[in-house]
């Protein structure tokens, strides 16, 4: 005799031994496959695209560190067989561009002194200013602050020549400090909106509680707000040495030729036409050129992601 | 009356005259007027864009006024800095100078104002042992609870020295029960200190706990300013009513005539009750708070009853909340924590007119 009731009640405890069955067991974080396809796909991608990027300077490692008659064998991904510094001594120290055969020394040692005094000065100037900006409203701050920020839309190659003139005006063209200032009113609209997030990111009691306190524009800056910032000042250092040591267009343009800066010169020694071309010098020579940057970029990684997050917060 | 409580007596420790306050064509303060006694606590308070936290800036000096004056001890310092007020503040986030250690956020101010070095070490001293913070001077404020980091916020005004105090809703950032025992400290601490307070709150508790006076504002304006008493018994109009008290007023619109309230329900005599002028006549709102309508064995004794129907108990333990309908009006008692009213049932409930509300029915002010 067929009874609903208990076929209902069969049902449902089937059901309920299913389910037994399939998840009852369950308990704490879900197991996660190591083999799983995403993952396939995502270290996949990873792998390729960095082999991608770190071949080219495998093979300028590889290649700077060979005999030109090895490079001529045409083995470009060998080992060298006999490993030598002798390219890097010359790329420093007897590389020729034009009549100086000195090397890229001439270079580093003009880069360092452009370098210092630019990333100095326009870190200086823009941090006040940036905090000049968020703290400090005046009328007009606003639209200052816009017309700034509009200088870093405008392509550098139309402000070239107006840059000359107004370099030779003053007396500053072709030296050394002509370059500097350059560099410092260029980083400028970047470097003042970095520090103008940043600041402005920072509680406003803090600073309405300085004022209170009787603390003026200059102490709020320096015991308060500076020693908070420590990030941001290293993200705009970074930016800065990198973008200075890797300038190539103000260094030629802006300088004499005794002056000119590391990557001016490393261009001249790479596409110097006469003689043979001294590939692992020229590589040897590149690494030097980039050693500042990538040594920049190993030392103060983890700060420049906490700082470059920091800034991004708030606008 | 009111005129009496408007303006403090003796030499007012503050006073705020006629104050403009707009930021471009938003007018947030409009010819504000407030004096505040020598050693008063007064409390401002308001919902959030109502202008109180604009109005202890302004007394701060951390915002330009567009017109008015501030008077601090007798002395203009409308135009004068934050820090030749004579004023200390307090901030709700606490605002502590993170890479400092408590006794350089103490002695900052007092640095800056080059007092010398024996007199910091004596007022850090005085301050710490007053607020209780001894053993964590020479901590940072990342390493400090909220209430100690609020106790440090409060040293830092007690130290310079002042005759004013201000408070940005210091309290509103910590949870419920530290929130209950600062607030408590607070009191003590003026008590203690006897200084001037300008205390800004959202939270009524607060301002009814703490204040000599309170300043209830909406829209830039002050609504009602008196004692915490007057403000909870005789509401000014019926923003005020409906703003303070917790749950809020019942309100019932109806016509007075003769001195009697009624509206299709109800039938209300309103003997006892003080009205502020001659008694008025036309179309009015009674408010009753829910504390005031009485239940059970008390109804006999209450000069008018009526029968409701309860549409929903939320017993809250102390005591417990009744919805109830009266005709086709939500109506909210609060009955004992002990008594036990089940939704559908009906009762009768007692009503005092000399402890209700009456108000304008077009401007809501009090009649």
């Amino acid at each position: 005799m067929a009874n609903p009731a208990t076929l209902g009640a069969t049902g449902a405890a089937m059901d309920a031994s299913r389910g037994q069955m399939s998840s009852d067991h369950h308990r704490g974080p879900r197991p996660k496959k190591a083999l799983s396809r995403r993952n396939i796909m995502l270290y996949g991608v990873l792998i390729v695209v960095s082999l991608y990027y770190l071949l080219p300077l495998y093979v300028m490692i590889v290649t700077s560190l060979k005999g030109m008659p090895e490079i001529r064998m045409g083995n470009v991904f060998g080992p060298p067989l006999e490993v030598t510094f002798e390219p890097w001594a010359k790329a420093w120290s007897q590389a020729c561009t034009g009549i100086n055969c000195d090397g890229l020394s001439r270079g580093f040692f003009n880069s360092v002194q452009i370098l210092i005094p630019s990333v100095l000065m326009s870190i200086a100037v823009a941090s006040v200013s940036g905090y000049a900006l968020s703290m400090w409203k005046f009328r007009g701050s606003e639209v200052f602050f816009t017309i700034l920020l509009m200088g870093a839309f405008i392509p550098y190659q139309v402000m070239i020549y107006p840059v000359v003139l107004l370099l030779r005006n003053m007396g500053l063209f072709g030296s050394l400090s002509g370059l500097v200032l350059v560099h410092t009113v260029f980083g400028m609209p970047i470097l003042v909106l970095l520090f103008r997030n940043y600041f402005a990111s920072l509680p406003v009691e803090l600073f309405k509680a300085a004022r209170v306190d009787g603390a003026g524009f200059w102490q709020i800056f320096f015991r308060i707000m500076a020693p908070m910032s420590l990030p941001i000042f290293v993200v705009a250092m970074i930016l800065q040495v990198t973008g200075i040591w890797n300038d190539f267009l103000f260094g030629v343009i802006y300088t004499r030729p005794d002056q000119y800066p590391m990557t001016v010169q490393l261009n001249n020694i790479v596409n110097s036409v006469q003689g043979v071309k001294e590939y692992n010098v020229n590589m040897a020579a590149t690494l030097l050129t980039g050693l500042v940057p990538l040594t920049v970029y190993f030392v103060s990684g983890k700060l420049f992601v906490r700082g470059i997050a920091a800034g991004a917060v708030k606008g | 009356m009111n005129d009496m409580s408007q303006t403090a007596t003796g030499n007012p420790s503050v006073s705020i005259q006629d104050l403009d306050l707009s930021f471009g064509a938003v007018k947030v303060l409009q010819g504000l007027n407030l004096d505040i006694a020598e050693g008063e606590f007064l409390v401002l308070l308001g919902s959030s864009g109502c202008g109180k936290s604009t109005l202890l800036n302004c007394i701060a000096g951390l915002l330009d006024v567009s017109d008015g004056q501030i008077w601090i001890k007798g002395k203009n310092v409308t135009w004068a800095e934050p820090s030749d007020r004579g004023i200390g503040m307090v901030f709700q986030s606490y605002a502590l100078y993170p890479q400092m250690t408590v006794k350089g956020n103490l002695s900052f101010g007092l640095k800056n104002a080059r007092v010398p070095k024996d007199e910091i070490e004596r007022r850090v001293a005085r301050a710490a042992e007053v607020l209780q913070i001894e053993p964590l001077l020479d901590r940072k404020p990342g390493a400090l609870s909220g209430g100690q980091r609020q106790r440090v916020a409060i040293g830092r005004a007690l130290v310079r020295d002042v005759d004013v105090f201000l408070f940005d809703e210091p309290l509103s950032n910590l949870d419920a029960k530290l929130r209950a025992d600062l607030r408590v400290e607070l009191k003590r601490l003026h008590n203690q200190l006897q200084n001037t307070m300008i205390y800004v709150t959202h939270d009524q508790v607060e301002a009814m706990t703490l204040a000599d006076r309170i300043a209830i504002m909406k829209g830039g304006e002050i609504m009602q300013l008196g004692s915490p008493d007057e403000i909870y018994n005789r509401p000014r109009n019926r923003y005020v009513a409906d703003f303070i008290g917790s749950p809020s007023m019942n309100f019932m619109d109806g016509h007075l005539e003769n001195g009697v309230f009624s509206t299709d329900e109800l039938r209300m005599p309103m003997d006892g009750y003080e009205f502020t002028a001659r008694q008025p006549g036309g179309p009015a709102i009674l408010g009753i708070r829910p504390e005031h309508v009485v239940t059970g064995e008390l109804v006999s004794g209450a000069p008018v009853q009526h029968e409701v129907t309860v549409d929903l108990v939320e017993p809250m333990g102390s005591d417990t909340l009744v919805w109830a309908k009266l005709g086709e009006q939500i109506f909210r008692i609060r009955m004992d924590g002990q008594s036990r009213v089940k939704p559908g049932e009906t009762m009768v409930i007692g009503l005092d007119p000399s402890r209700a509300s009456l108000f304008d029915a077009g401007t809501e002010d009090r009649l």
